[in-house]
């Protein structure tokens, strides 16, 4: 776009104002953020000057942009330049498109949800509570109880997992069948994970079953693929060399494993480990089926309901009773502090493959 | 430390067998998970799929077939609205990404598109009942006076089963934020594709004076199409199991229509099961395991095709 053609002393005169044969009948390097700025421009006016509506002024200084760069180009440069100026600005307004609703449930959820947080929000239950106060201590502990569960089930099955298929199996069909049976499970949906922990725990406790493990399992199933997925990416990366030199030396395979893989690997370990709790501590829909919503605080794993922050920001908002503000209120600030944790493990994960991975040599 | 305790034989190779049977037994387990989610939910299934109309009040009289069938109906119907709406949005975004975006700020833009893959899925849908459904209300209303004669946004007055809705909770809202769900994972996995076209039939493609735009069409898009194909289907196993937007989003009354704007619209299986399960009891649980083990199928299939198609993409891709 921005070659320079050397000065040539006898170009011909063109019908064209500019006198460079190789820039002529292109638009300058500026008109796109010209259209870009009149576009705004528009905006603001009918917004504005004429009072209309936010967003009818945007769709319409949207519209205009997209005509006219194109159309201008059309004009200048030809039909397949033209085509090609359509297609970015298209591009670039889809990711523009993208972008809003990101940006307005962070935005909404910080909005409604920041007003319900206080000392009491974290520390009380929502036992005996019928209108303002109560919060989500009991949510919390069963979201944090059945978290561990589910990493303690997910983590060694993952780890051991992926150490097979990068160490020991050695791409046979075994090992193939496996990891693309993982990949598959990755889409298992997550209902079908609660419905799956509840027909397990119906047969052996009777129907009607509620307990805080079955939904530890549930979120297993869909933590373990997570966890073997990003556990052989990382094996796979520690270089052949190191368990070579450590052959060489006479150290056997499990010791290898256990002492020069692994710890060259922890770094990507902990960040994918981190990254798939993240994922299930938001689940909602297999909580619902096998842990349940209760008002009471629950620390037994393995008997009765057992109330998580998913939970919670739902019933609050699918059935507040008598004091609906209160309830919504509530769901918003539970869902404010779901997404702080997600967002916090997201950050940590990040921090630690930033700080602990192998650099350089 | 490790040569002296190497040196004793018999020890390093109970070590190995027992590490490596523990590898295999880890990877055998995660096999037996997958069968054993299949063997529970058929044992609790079939009580369901074989109940009598006088038994489980839900059926409403008909058989588990006649139930189930609006059902998938409208998680097809809603998982499409939002693979429409996705799709395009989420290859223009991976373009923008890998072709358009300088390298530092495809990357700042990928973690955001990352970020929005990592909200959870209640949080959409608390958003989605709590603030888009009231929004889009007023275009709903546009749509149905100025576009009516459309079958898809036809509504009938009010009163009437077909109804505009006056909160906006319907089939297309819950399609717009499944599609939000979605364009990040669709846009994870093309990113991945597009970036991987051969550096050589791009420079060509330049070379000969294609502009960016032929440049992608005759480089990019050919060697992605499979790609685009499987991430697409990844996305429609994902909208086909989301449960809770939809659940929240939706004022579902199990009907088959293709309304997109009525107050009376088809359910989904998660939300229905989401929603059952709270007053169901004895058959009538049996009957939603048994649905679930109907969309366990359909996501089962759209998955392993779709990994199929991939991993077939994986294969020749090396041949570049």
């Amino acid at each position: 776009m921005s070659i320079q053609a050397p000065p040539r002393p006898a170009a011909p005169p063109l019908s064209n104002s500019n006198s460079n044969s190789l820039t002529a009948n292109q638009l300058p390097l500026w008109a796109p953020k010209a259209t870009v700025a009149g576009a705004i421009v528009l905006v603001a006016g009918l917004h504005f000057v004429i009072g209309m509506g936010l967003v009818g002024a945007v769709l319409i200084g949207w519209l205009a942009a997209i005509v006219a760069l194109p159309l201008w180009s059309l004009l200048v440069e030809g039909s397949r330049k033209a085509t090609d100026r359509l297609a970015g600005v298209l591009i670039a307004s889809a990711f523009a498109l993208a972008l809003i609703p990101l940006v307005s449930i962070v935005w909404k959820v910080l909005d409604e949800g920041a007003s319900a947080l206080s000392a009491e929000f974290f520390t009380f239950s929502m036992r005996n509570v019928l209108g303002d106060g109560g919060g989500i201590y009991h949510a919390l502990v069963g979201t944090l109880l059945i978290t561990f569960g589910a990493s303690v089930i997910s983590i060694p099955i993952g780890l051991f997992t992926s150490i097979y298929l990068v160490e020991y199996g050695q791409d046979n069909r075994l090992a193939r069948w496996i990891t693309f049976l993982v990949d598959v499970m990755t889409g298992i949906p997550s209902i079908v994970a609660g419905l799956f922990a509840y027909a397990l725990f119906a047969v052996f406790f009777g129907p009607g079953v509620r307990m805080g493990l079955g939904g530890s399992v549930a979120l297993s199933v869909l933590m373990i693929p997570v966890v073997v997925r990003s556990c052989e990416e990382m094996i796979k990366l520690v270089p052949n060399e190191l368990r070579e030199a450590s052959y060489a030396l006479g150290v056997p395979k499990w010791r290898t494993i256990l002492k020069i893989v692994l710890p060259t690997a922890l770094a990507g370990i902990v960040t994918g480990v981190t990254l798939a709790i993240a994922r299930v501590i938001g689940e909602t829909a297999p909580l619902l089926l096998i842990a349940g919503s209760t008002a009471s605080v629950n620390f037994n794993m393995f008997g009765g309901r057992m109330q998580t922050l998913p939970v919670f920001a739902f019933s609050q908002q699918s059935s507040p009773g008598a004091f609906p503000d209160a309830a919504l209120e509530r769901a918003w600030g539970a869902a404010l502090v779901l997404m702080l944790i997600v967002m916090v493990l997201n950050l940590i994960a990040r921090i630690i493959s930033f700080l602990f991975s192998p650099k350089g040599e | 430390m490790a040569l002296t305790e190497a040196a004793t034989k018999p020890v390093t190779q109970r070590g190995d067998r027992i590490f490596s049977g523990l590898s295999l037994s880890a990877g055998l387990l995660i096999l037996a998970l997958l069968a054993s989610v299949a063997i529970f939910l058929t044992i609790e299934a079939i009580p369901g799929v074989t109940a009598s109309p006088e038994d489980a009040k839900n059926l409403d009289g008909g058989n588990f077939w006649q139930y189930v069938w609006p059902l998938v109906y409208g998680t097809l119907f809603a998982s499409i609205i939002a693979l429409i709406i996705a799709t395009p949005l989420a290859i223009s975004v991976a373009l923008f990404i890998s072709h358009y975006a300088s390298r530092r700020l495809g990357q700042a833009i990928g973690y955001l598109i990352d970020l929005l893959a990592a909200v959870p899925s209640v949080v959409f849908g608390l958003w989605g009942i709590a603030y888009l459904a009231g929004e889009l209300a007023p275009l709903y209303k546009w749509l149905t006076i100025n576009l009516g004669w459309i079958p898809f946004f036809n509504t009938t007055p009010a009163g009437t089963s077909y109804a505009l809705s006056a909160t906006g909770r319907t089939i297309l809202t819950a399609g717009i934020v499944l599609a939000i769900m979605v364009v990040p994972i669709i846009t994870a996995i093309c990113r991945e594709i597009f970036i991987q076209t051969p550096r050589l039939h791009q420079e060509a493609a330049l070379a000969l004076g294609a502009t960016r735009w032929e440049m992608i069409r005759m480089t990019v898009f050919p060697y992605a199409r499979s790609g685009i194909i499987g991430a697409t289907m990844l996305g429609l196993g994902r909208a086909l199991g989301e449960t809770m937007a939809v659940a929240m989003v939706l004022s579902a009354s199990g009907v088959v229509s293709v309304r997109l704007l009525s107050s009376t619209n088809p359910s989904t299986i998660p939300a229905n099961i989401a929603l059952g399960i709270k007053e169901g009891s004895g058959l009538n649980i049996n009957i939603l395991i048994a649905s679930g083990l109907v969309l366990f199928v359909i996501t089962f299939v759209v998955n392993f095709a779709a990994r199929a198609v991939v991993n077939r993409r994986k294969e020749f891709s090396g041949a570049n």
